[in-house]
C-alpha cells in the first residue's frame, strides 16, 4: 500500500528502531546473569514492537514477520512467563541481526538464501521460547482491592507490573500532581526523577477530572516500599501520596514460596566478570565454549540512514542564534536605510560605529551558527561501538579463546559521517588482534600469562581530534613474518628489507596486497586487509600508528579529525599561488637548505629527524614556475603511516576552512580536493593529501 | 466551509506520514500531528478537533490512558476517537472499546479502510 518513494522513509526510520533496538539489546546481553530490568526489556519490546507495526504498514511482510515473533517472545520475556535464558538471549541477539540483513535487502540489496534460511529458523526458535509459560491462576490485583475504573486503562504490560510489585509485598500509591499545560513534561520527569528511586512508576494517568484550560492532573500509579511520610517528604509541595489500593499490601517474606516462582524468578547467577560489573562501559564477554556454528556472512555494520537524530535542545540553540541574526539583520537595515536617505550628504561617524558594530555582531552569530550546525551532526562513538561488541562477543564465542573485551569511550561525539565509516576498519582491527593477537589460553598459560585475554577498544577527545585505540596484549606482531610475507608477494625486495628497521617492516602491512586472508566475504563482503583500513582511515583524513611489542601485545593508534565539515588549513603560496593544506594532516613544518637535499633512486629525499622522507615540491606537481630559493619551506604531511615532505615558497598562516567540491574543468583533477574562499574572498585550492600521496607514490609520478 | 480539524497520535514518523496522507484523502479535513501522548494532551484544547486517531503503545502515556482522558472529559467526549495499533491482543483492545473508542484498526490495514472510515465519521 506504500507509494514506492516512501521505501527510504520506511528504511531510515526502521534502521532508527533497529539501531535503538541493537543498543538496548546490547546493554540487556551484558546484564546477563542478573534479572533484567523490567524498564530495559519494555523498552526492547517497544522497539520490536515498532518495527512490527512500522513494517508492516510498509508492505514488508518478512521484516514484519520476524519482528512480531521476536516481540512475542520479548512479550512473554517481560510478562515474567519466560526467564531470560543464554538460548532466548542468544536467539535475541541473532534476531538484531538478521533483522538488519533483512532491511538491508529490503532497501535493495541481493536478497540472500543464507538470511531466508537463518530466519526461518529463528522464527521456529522465537515460537518454542516464546510458548515457556503460563499466567498465574490467583490474581493478586484482585486480593488487594484494585478500583477497577483505574485498572481499565492499565495495559497488559503495566498490570503485570502492577503484580509484580503486589507479589514483593511493595505498596501501590497514586501520586497525584497539577502541572501547567506549557510545561507539564518537564514538570512530570522532575517528578519520576524523584521518585525512581524510591521505586517504580507503572503508570502516568492523565486525569480525567477536568481541570482549567491552562493545567492539567496526572495520577502517577507508583509501586514503592517505603512508608508514606517519606514519599511525601520527596515530592514535598509537587504532589499529594495516596495508597492506591483499599486493602493493605501484605508484606511477604523472602522466603515464602510464589505460586509461580520458578518462571518468574530466576534464581540470580553471578555475574560473569565480578569485577566488572559496577562499570557500565565494560562489556564482559566470555567464550568458554566454542559454538561450532559460523554464522553466515556479517552485514556491514555502517548504518542505511543518512540520518541524524538531534537533542531537541540543540536545535532550539541553533533556532535561538537565527533569532539574534534576524535582530542583527534588522539592525543593518536600518542603517541602510539611513545612508539611502542621506543621499549625498556625508554620513554621521555614529553611523560607521554602528554598522562595524553590527558587523562584529554578524560574524559572531555566524560563528555561533557554524559551530552549533558542527554540533549537530556529531554523533557518539558508542553507536558503533555498541554494533561492534555485539559482533565480538559472537566472534570471540567461535574462536574458542578467552577473551575480555574491553570498551571505553563511547561517549565521544564524532561526525555522523566519520562514525558511520569507522565501523568496518574497527572490525578488521578488532578481528585481527582476536586472529592474530590474542593466543589460545594453553600458549598464553606457557608463557606465564593470564589465560584470558584482553581485547581493548577505547576512544579519547585529544583538542580537535580522537583517538581510537584498538589493542590486545597477545603474541605482538611478528617482524620476520610480516617480511617473509612481503618478499613472496613481491612488495619489497629481500636487500631492501635488510636495511629496515622493526618499524617500517610492520608498516609493510599496509601496502596492498598483503592480506593474507583469502575469504573476503568472511567480515563484511568488501575486500579486507590492513591496506583497506588504510585507504579508508585516508579518506577520513586519518592516522593509524602501530605499537606493538613481541610477546606482550599490539595497539592500533587511529588519530581523526573530530568533523570533516570545517577543517583548519594551512595556507601556502607557491610561485603566484595559493593553496590550502588540511592541517589535521601536517605532522610539522621544516626550514632546509637546497643543500640538505639527497637523492635516492632519481628521488630527492629529506633527512627529518632520522626519518627519511620523499621531497616534492608543490611546484612541479602543478606544473608552476619555480623561485629560486635559499631555503624551502616544508610541510610534512602525514596520511595513516606515510609522512612526505610538500616544498612551498611561502606560509601565509592558518584558516579555517570549508571545503567545496569543484565542477567543470577543475573536477578531478588528482591531488585537489576542492576549493574554498578564504577570509578576504579570495578562492583557493584544497589540497587533497592522500590523493597525492597515493599519485607520488608510483614510480611514474610526476615528480621529477 | 470550515474543514474538520483531525489530530493523529502516533509516534512512528513513517507510519505517522501515511496517515496523514490517508487522512488527507478523506477530503474537507486539516490533519494535526502529535509524536506522543503527552504532546497530544498539550494540543487538544488548542483546537476543536473532530476526529482524533491514536496509537496504543506509545513511550510516555498509553493510547488508552489518552482514550480515558479525552472521554472523562467533557470538553472532549464527544470526539470520535479511532485507535490504530499493531495491539493485536484481545484484552488491550476489549479495553480501548470500553473506554469509548469508536473503531479498533489492528496494523497493517489498507490506507483506503482508514480513508473510507475519516468519510464516514464526518459527514457533515
Ligand atoms: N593484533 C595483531 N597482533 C599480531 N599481528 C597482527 C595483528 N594485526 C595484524 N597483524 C599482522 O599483520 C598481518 C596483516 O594483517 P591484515 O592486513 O589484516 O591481513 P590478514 O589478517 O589477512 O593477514 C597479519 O597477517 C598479522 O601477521
Amino acid at each position: 500500500m506504500a507509494p514506492p518513494r516512501a521505501l527510504s522513509e520506511f528504511v531510515a526510520e526502521a534502521n532508527e528502531v533497529l539501531e535503538t533496538l541493537a543498543h538496548d539489546v546490547a546493554v540487556l546481553d551484558a546484564q546477563r546473569g542478573r534479572e533484567p530490568e523490567p524498564d530495559l526489556l519494555n523498552a526492547i519490546f517497544r522497539a520490536a514492537h515498532s518495527l512490527k507495526g512500522l513494517s508492516g504498514m510498509f508492505g514488508q511482510e518478512r521484516i514484519s514477520t520476524l519482528a512480531h515473533h521476536l516481540e512475542d517472545v520479548l512479550d512473554a520475556l517481560r510478562l515474567g512467563k519466560v526467564l531470560a535464558s543464554d538460548a532466548l538471549l542468544d536467539a535475541i541477539l541473532d534476531g538484531v541481526d538478521v533483522l538488519t540483513l533483512m532491511l538491508r535487502e529490503a532497501s535493495g540489496e541481493a536478497p540472500s538464501d543464507e538470511t531466508a534460511r537463518r530466519a526461518t529458523a529463528l522464527t521456529e526458535t522465537f515460537v518454542r521460547l516464546a510458548s515457556g509459560g503460563q499466567q498465574t491462576a490467583v490474581d493478586v490485583l484482585d486480593e488487594v482491592g484494585l478500583d477497577p475504573a483505574i485498572r481499565s486503562v492499565f495495559t497488559e504490560y503495566e498490570e503485570h507490573r502492577l503484580r509484580e510489585n503486589v507479589k514483593k509485598g511493595i505498596a501501590l500509591w497514586k501520586v497525584r500532581a497539577v502541572f501547567s499545560l506549557d510545561d507539564f513534561d518537564q514538570r512530570l520527569a522532575g517528578l519520576n526523577a524523584t521518585l525512581k528511586p524510591l521505586g517504580e512508576v507503572i503508570s502516568t494517568l492523565p486525569s480525567s477530572q477536568p481541570g482549567d484550560e491552562t493545567s492539567i492532573a496526572f495520577d502517577l500509579i507508583f509501586g514503592s516500599p517505603r512508608p508514606q511520610h517519606e514519599i511525601e517528604t520527596a515530592v514535598q509541595t509537587m504532589a499529594s501520596v495516596q495508597p492506591l489500593t483499599n486493602k493493605p499490601v501484605r508484606p511477604r517474606l523472602v522466603s515464602e514460596p510464589e505460586p509461580d516462582a520458578p518462571r518468574t524468578r530466576p534464581a540470580p547467577r553471578p555475574p560473569v566478570f565480578a569485577s566488572d560489573v559496577s562499570s557500565p562501559e565494560l562489556t564482559p564477554l566470555s567464550s568458554s565454549s566454542p559454538s561450532g556454528v559460523m554464522q553466515g556472512a556479517e552485514p556491514s555494520l555502517r548504518s542505511l540512514a543518512q540520518t541524524v537524530r538531534v537533542d531537541i535542545a540543540r536545535l532550539d540553540g541553533l533556532m535561538n542564534v537565527i533569532g539574534e541574526l534576524l535582530t542583527v539583520r534588522a539592525n543593518i537595515h536600518r542603517l541602510a536605510d539611513v545612508a539611502r536617505q542621506a543621499g549625498a550628504t556625508p554620513l554621521p561617524k555614529l553611523w560607521g560605529q554602528e554598522l562595524q558594530k553590527e558587523a562584529r555582531a554578524l560574524e559572531r552569530k555566524l560563528d555561533e551558527l557554524q559551530a552549533g550546525v558542527l554540533d549537530v551532526r556529531m554523533v557518539p562513538l558508542g553507536q558503533v561501538f555498541d554494533k561492534l561488541a555485539r559482533l565480538m562477543r559472537r566472534l570471540v564465542r567461535q574462536s574458542g579463546k578467552d577473551v575480555h573485551f574491553e570498551v571505553s569511550g563511547g561517549d565521544v561525539e564524532l561526525d555522523k559521517l566519520i562514525v558511520e565509516e569507522l565501523s568496518d576498519p574497527l572490525m578488521h582491527l578488532l578481528r585481527n588482534a582476536l586472529d592474530h593477537g590474542v593466543e589460545t589460553p594453553d600458549r598464553r598459560i606457557a608463557q606465564g600469562k593470564d589465560a584470558r585475554g584482553l581485547i581493548r577498544l577505547k576512544a579519547q577527545q585529544l583538542g580537535n581530534q580522537v583517538q581510537i585505540e584498538v589493542g590486545d596484549d597477545g603474541a605482538g606482531m611478528d617482524e620476520g613474518r610480516i617480511k617473509q610475507v612481503a618478499i613472496e608477494r613481491g612488495l619489497v625486495t629481500r636487500e631492501l628489507t635488510d636495511e629496515l628497521e622493526r618499524r617500517d617492516l610492520l608498516n609493510l602491512v599496509f601496502l596492498p596486497g598483503f592480506s593474507t586472508r583469502k575469504d573476503v566475504s568472511e567480515l563484511s563482503g568488501r575486500g579486507v586487509g590492513l591496506d583497506v583500513v588504510k585507504t579508508n582511515l585516508a579518506r577520513l583524513s586519518g592516522l593509524i600508528d602501530i605499537d606493538s611489542r613481541r610477546g606482550e601485545g599490539t595497539t592500533f593508534v587511529l588519530t581523526l579529525p573530530l568533523t570533516l565539515a570545517i577543517i583548519r588549513a594551512l595556507i601556502v603560496g607557491v610561485a603566484d599561488r595559493t593553496f590550502a593544506v588540511p592541517l589535521n594532516s601536517v605532522t610539522e613544518i621544516v626550514a632546509v637548505k637546497p643543500a640538505e637535499l639527497r637523492t635516492i633512486e632519481r628521488r630527492e629525499v629529506l633527512e627529518v629527524r632520522g626519518q627519511t622522507l620523499p621531497f616534492v615540491r608543490l611546484s612541479r606537481i602543478f606544473g608552476l614556475q619555480e623561485l629560486p630559493v635559499e631555503r624551502h619551506f616544508v610541510v610534512v604531511i602525514g596520511l595513516a603511516q606515510e609522512r612526505l615532505g610538500l616544498a612551498v615558497d611561502a606560509l601565509l598562516g592558518q584558516e579555517d576552512i570549508v571545503t567545496k567540491p569543484l565542477g567543470g574543468r577543475l573536477k578531478g583533477v588528482p591531488g585537489i580536493a576542492g576549493a574554498t574562499e578564504l577570509g578576504d574572498r579570495r578562492a583557493v585550492l584544497v589540497l587533497d593529501v592522500a590523493a597525492l600521496v597515493e599519485e607520488l607514490k608510483r614510480p611514474q609520478a610526476a615528480v621529477g | 466551509m470550515e474543514p474538520f480539524k483531525v489530530l493523529i497520535v502516533e509516534d512512528s514518523r513513517a507510519t505517522r506520514e501515511m496517515l496523514a496522507a490517508a487522512v488527507d484523502l478523506a477530503g474537507g479535513v486539516e490533519v494535526y500531528t502529535a509524536v506522543s501522548g503527552f504532546e497530544a494532551l498539550k494540543v487538544l484544547p488548542r483546537h476543536r478537533f473532530a476526529l482524533i486517531i491514536t496509537d496504543i503503545n506509545m513511550p510516555d502515556i498509553n493510547g488508552l490512558e489518552l482514550i480515558n482522558f479525552v472521554k472523562k472529559n467533557p470538553n472532549y467526549r464527544h470526539v470520535p476517537l479511532f485507535v490504530v495499533t499493531t495491539e493485536g491482543r484481545s484484552q488491550d483492545r476489549e479495553r480501548g472499546l470500553q473506554l469509548g473508542a469508536s473503531e479498533y484498526l489492528v496494523k497493517p490495514f489498507e490506507s483506503e479502510t482508514l480513508t473510507a472510515l475519516v468519510q464516514r465519521y464526518l459527514k457533515r
